[in-house]
């Protein structure tokens, strides 16, 4: 995975709560077994009509949003599913941080594997960002991971929390699995304690 | 003396392989579910990196979510290519890395959460995982069970771990006797009509209180198999003799002195006098009513005495939301539930998809016919479900009344195979999500009980069961 650099992008306002995984990548796209190329399907029954054609007030579809690489979005996004598509189609489009007052559980996870830093913030913060975000083009967001900050491209900066370990990995580009092969002689160990205390698992 | 624990709290420290100083653990797993659609790709990174999988004993597959449900499927053809080649990317990867495997010819075949516990793959006292959201199911049995994303079915398959923070305690206590025509599927809508989609993020469930301990264990999968839906981490049930009585003798339980320790072990398991729960909600279950939904979010629940609402009834965010839903779901403010006419009857899925649930519709099924032209098909959780039913004298039931009776998959709750709804069709389901386009491009969903739904198959509409009992 590539390091995690400072991002400064268009944000895109989808202010909707409950932003599903079937809307985020509807299942008709979960047949591949590839991990790329979902971006142009992402938010597909959103995004298109049934020919295929664009709906114009989709905000993706804004000639100031296409090149979005940050989503403010509504409470609970990524509800639903585990399906990885999701954050699969995300980064694909090119979105590299999403910000919400909360995150479904799974999908906060998957994202990090992508490349895709989930950030919460109170209510308050995420109506600024809003706000800030519904200005367009000309309204670059900046977020900073290293020092855990959003600035909004009027200059106010926000702090956000991660966890430590998820930014170490996300900073560092590092694989997970590998991180863990490392510590085969631990699991080594709990496996025969394991075969001594609970046989039948 | 050590500090009360919660169940969750004693089966994470039974897992801990390490911890480091930040609290991140390396839990280890038990037991790891895998279907054909969120699998090719962690095999496929197995093989990139020349890994095998370290515990291919505790690896169970089964394809579903993509599988035909018609009875011709026998034929072992899959007419739509790309799930063809998903489901034969699933027979080579559990033959290349050595997994257990039920294919789709096996009668134990089904939906993978129906498969595992039948099998007695899962046990109290397990981590449990799957690519899979309703992986929730299996904490019916007191194992902590919860879905991942495919990133990490690769970590599992390489390592049998997973690297984890500990999630808060929730406890949801559902007290005293539900009332007649009320059942599992009612409680766990009702609980997230309750907390909200959002009110179990960072938590695990722990249900309890008289109303759970009197469900049988297919009623306490319904009930766990939606924590998810909460959005909880996981939801789980501590086991009791009616954990053990529907283990025992399973395939893949114990057998003979080493069931007798297992047995011992479970026995523990269970929440300490005095554990800290950091949320409680506690719901009368005389208070429960046959519920359905509305709306396009697993929250949006009233009872089906109620009248659909108004936007204006929601604070926040849930306005749009409540106006986007109605207009999805073509539905008018102040409308009478029992008005809503409905297509389609969908019973099934990893919520509702064994015996109990077929016997319950059943019974509201019994010597009468489902309206004309209503679509109705019922789809068995697994092969050893369906047989069971025909035995019983279910399937005929069902074949009288007018319903399809299917082959074993998940069929319409995902819509991934040809079972679907068409633009504006309106099915009463049993699944587990109303999401937009959930069961078909602009297909509109009620989640309902089993019972429920033959109710409606039979009257046309959404329909109180309680007025056919």
């Amino acid at each position: 995975m590539e390091k995690y650099q400072t991002l400064t992008g268009i944000a895109a306002p989808m202010p909707l709560v409950n932003i599903d995984t079937d809307m985020i990548i509807p299942k008709v796209f979960l047949k591949t077994i590839k991990r790329s190329g979902l971006g142009v399907n992402l938010f597909d029954e959103m995004r298109y009509d049934r020919q295929g054609n664009e709906i114009a007030d989709f905000v993706l579809n804004k000639p100031q949003y296409r090149n979005a690489e940050i989503l403010v979005a509504g409470d609970n996004f990524g509800c639903g599913s585990s399906r990885e598509h999701a954050p699969w189609a995300l980064a694909d489009f090119g979105i590299k941080a999403i910000i919400s007052t909360s995150f479904a559980d799974i999908f906060y996870n998957n994202s990090f594997k992508n490349g895709i830093l989930p950030i919460v913030m109170p209510q308050d913060v995420v109506d600024v960002l809003m706000k800030d975000a519904e200005k367009g083009e000309n309204a670059r967001m900046t977020v900073d991971l290293e020092n855990q900050t959003v600035t909004t491209s009027d200059g106010q900066e926000f702090k956000f929390e991660v966890d430590s370990f998820k930014k170490h990995c996300l900073l560092n580009g590092l694989d997970d699995i590998g991180l863990t092969m490392e510590k085969a002689s631990h699991i080594d160990t709990y496996e025969a304690k394991l075969a001594a205390e609970r046989p039948w698992a | 003396m050590t500090a009360p624990k919660t169940i969750y709290d004693k089966i994470w420290d039974a897992h801990v392989v390490s911890e480091d100083a930040d609290g991140t653990c390396l839990l280890y797993i038990d037991r790891h579910l895998v279907h054909e659609v969120t699998s090719p790709q962690a095999f496929e990174g197995l093989r990139m990196a020349g890994r095998k999988v370290r515990a291919p004993e505790k690896t169970i597959a089964v394809p579903d979510h993509n599988v035909p449900t018609t009875l011709d499927r026998a034929s072992g053809v899959i007419d739509n290519e790309e799930s063809r080649i998903q489901v034969e990317a699933l027979d080579k990867n559990a033959k290349d890395f050595g997994i257990h495997y039920y294919p789709v010819s096996d009668v134990r075949q089904g939906i993978v959460h129906i498969v595992g516990p039948e099998q007695g793959w899962t046990l109290p006292g397990m981590t449990v995982v799957c690519g899979d959201s309703h992986t929730a199911t299996h904490g019916a049995f007191g194992a902590l069970a919860h879905g991942i994303g495919t990133s990490e079915v690769e970590h599992v398959l390489a390592t049998q771990t997973l690297i984890q923070k500990k999630s808060k305690n929730m406890k949801v206590e559902i007290t005293g006797k539900l009332r007649p025509g009320v059942t599992a599927k009612d409680i766990t809508l009702s609980v997230i009509g309750h907390t909200g989609t959002g009110g179990g993020t960072g938590y695990v469930i722990e249900y309890c209180g008289e109303a759970i301990r009197d469900l049988s264990m297919e009623g306490r999968m319904t009930v766990c198999n939606m924590a998810i839906e909460g959005g909880a981490r996981a939801g789980l049930i501590a086991p009791d003799e009616k954990t053990f009585e529907y283990c025992k003798g399973r395939p893949h339980a114990p057998k003979g002195a080493a069931w007798e320790a297992a047995v011992a072990y479970w026995k523990t398991l269970f929440t300490d006098e005095g554990a800290h729960f950091d949320k409680v909600v506690t719901i009368k279950g005389e208070d429960i009513a046959p519920v359905v939904t509305w709306g396009t979010s697993p929250e949006d629940v009233l009872p089906i005495t109620a009248t659909v609402p108004a936007p204006e009834d929601f604070k926040g965010g849930k306005v749009e939301a409540a106006k986007r839903a109605l207009d999805y779901m073509g539905l008018t403010a102040g409308q009478k539930l029992t008005d809503i006419e409905i297509d389609t009857v969908f019973i099934g899925s990893c919520t509702n998809g064994r015996i109990e649930d077929l016997r319950a519709a059943a019974e509201i099924l019994k010597g009468k016919k489902i309206k004309d032209g209503m679509r109705a098909m019922v789809v068995p959780g697994s092969g050893l479900v369906r047989a069971q039913a025909e035995e019983e004298g279910l399937a005929d039931i069902f074949k009288d009344a007018g319903f399809e009776w299917r082959m074993a998959g998940c069929s319409m709750c995902l819509a991934m195979n040809p079972d679907q709804l068409a633009e504006g069709e309106r099915c009463a389901s049993t699944s587990n999500r109303n999401f937009e386009g959930r069961q078909g491009y602009k297909g509109r969903t009620h989640l309902v009980s089993p019972a429920m739904a033959a109710a409606a198959a039979i009257t046309g509409r959404l329909t109180d069961v309680r007025e056919m009992m």
